[in-house]
């Protein structure tokens, strides 16, 4: 009994899609140029005509294709030239800054190319219904690969941001430097406290110097991490100095009654630098080369 | 019985090169023995080489801490030299500061210092 039902679908569903193919081949011109003209209106002139017209025109007849062979199962093999496509396009969309909304319309405005009208016949109007569910299916696919993509794009960011936010740098002989830029938590602490410590290590240097110019905010978690990278510098022989303390950040440290007892805090960092090349006897009169 | 770790002379300093790992029993013996070497030679500083230590618990960072303590009371000046950076971040997160002990980067500037007593303060808790 199932058996037969499933026949009769199938044979129903092939009929539609052959009456799609032909409507689709028939007017292959008028129906591109109005899904152009439709995804166009959309986007505003944000991405060339030219390039809208040849993203479509292969969509247009990957989807023809798809729907000769493979009917309506837009997950089988039939349809992979349009998953490709549409894969390509969304992820374009979405590093070219275009909102989650302008990339589905590309696909959903070809919807409406097809739109029955009071002389459509009953056949035809059920041939749309069956290509709008479809292209619903086939927008919600773009956009899965849209967010996949946005997802992609922010954790290469983070990646990124991690590897850039920790240089040790050599200001002098014997004097290094971590100047901090951005929010710090307990993760970049550890590496920036690591990364600090193996290259006194691997210098020889003996004077550091950790810059939070660029910490927006100082809280009592940050400073107890400050703190702990200071003590564990001078357990290992190095004196360590903070610089860049901002007035409001003085202010809150007072204020949240964190001591920061005999470890030397300067405002700049050429406060620091001096501060550090005196411990380290060097002659500033002479300053002209390396120490 | 276990190892001991040796403790030698250079001009009026001794240096303990601790080359094994650090058991109990070790840095206690190692305690007795530096007491003792510290009154027969009359040296007036001690170093204390921890290039080779990869692995700290709190007994032997206390115990760092009670060597430089008793040298002092001797007379002679503790400088720890050579900490990893591991070793280092051990002992701040177990909440050893190693009061009143001073530490250079290398054996080489923790002579130095020796040599320059007044030149730094000690590290303060």
């Amino acid at each position: 009994m199932t058996g037969m039902r499933e026949g009769v679908t199938s044979v129903a569903e092939q009929e539609i899609s052959t009456r799609l193919v032909e409507l689709l081949t028939q007017q292959r011109e008028s129906l591109g140029a109005a899904w152009l003209e439709n995804v166009s209106a959309t986007l505003r002139g944000r991405i060339s005509v030219a390039e809208l017209d040849r993203e479509l025109r292969e969509l247009y007849s990957a989807l023809v294709d798809g729907l000769r062979t493979g009917g309506f199962d837009w997950q089988g093999d039939s349809y992979a030239e349009v998953r490709a496509l549409l894969g390509e396009l969304s992820r374009n969309r979405a590093r070219q800054g275009f909102s989650p909304t302008e990339t589905a319309v590309s696909v959903l405005a070809g919807k409406e190319i097809l739109e029955p009208t009071t002389e459509t016949s009953a056949e035809d109007i059920q041939a749309y219904l069956r290509l709008s569910r479809l292209m619903d299916a086939l927008g919600l696919y773009t956009l899965e690969v849209y967010a996949k993509t946005r997802e992609e794009i922010i954790s290469a960011q983070s990646e990124q941001l991690m590897e850039l936010s920790t240089p040790v740098v050599k200001l002098w002989e014997g004097v290094v430097a971590v100047p901090l830029v951005g929010t710090l938590d307990s993760a970049r602490t550890q590496v920036v406290m690591e990364k600090l410590l193996q290259t006194l290590v691997d210098t020889g240097s003996d004077q550091a110097i950790i810059d939070i110019t660029g910490v927006p905010a100082v809280d009592t978690e940050v400073a107890q991490h400050l703190l702990k990278t200071v003590v564990a510098a001078r357990l290992m022989g190095a004196e360590c100095t903070i610089s860049g303390i901002r007035p409001q950040i003085a202010q809150t440290i007072v204020a949240l009654g964190i001591q920061f007892g005999d470890i030397v805090t300067k405002a700049t960092l050429a406060d620091a630098l001096k501060h550090a090349l005196r411990r380290n006897s060097v002659d500033l009169g002479r300053a002209g080369g390396a120490a | 019985m276990t190892e001991r770790v040796p403790v030698l002379k250079i001009g009026d300093v001794l240096l303990v090169s601790i080359q094994v790992d650090l058991e109990d029993q070790t840095v206690l013996d190692l305690q007795d023995d530096l007491a003792a070497r510290i009154v027969a030679t009359g040296a007036s500083g001690v170093v204390i080489d921890i290039t080779a230590v990869e692995i700290v618990d709190s007994f032997v960072g206390r115990m760092l801490a009670t060597t430089a303590a008793i040298s002092r009371m001797l007379d002679a000046e503790t400088v720890v030299v050579g900490m990893r950076p591991a070793v280092a971040i051990t002992l701040v997160e177990l909440g050893l500061s190693l009061g009143g002990v001073r530490t250079a980067l290398t054996l080489e500037k923790g002579l130095d210092m020796l040599a320059r007593p007044d030149s730094r303060p000690p590290a303060k808790p």
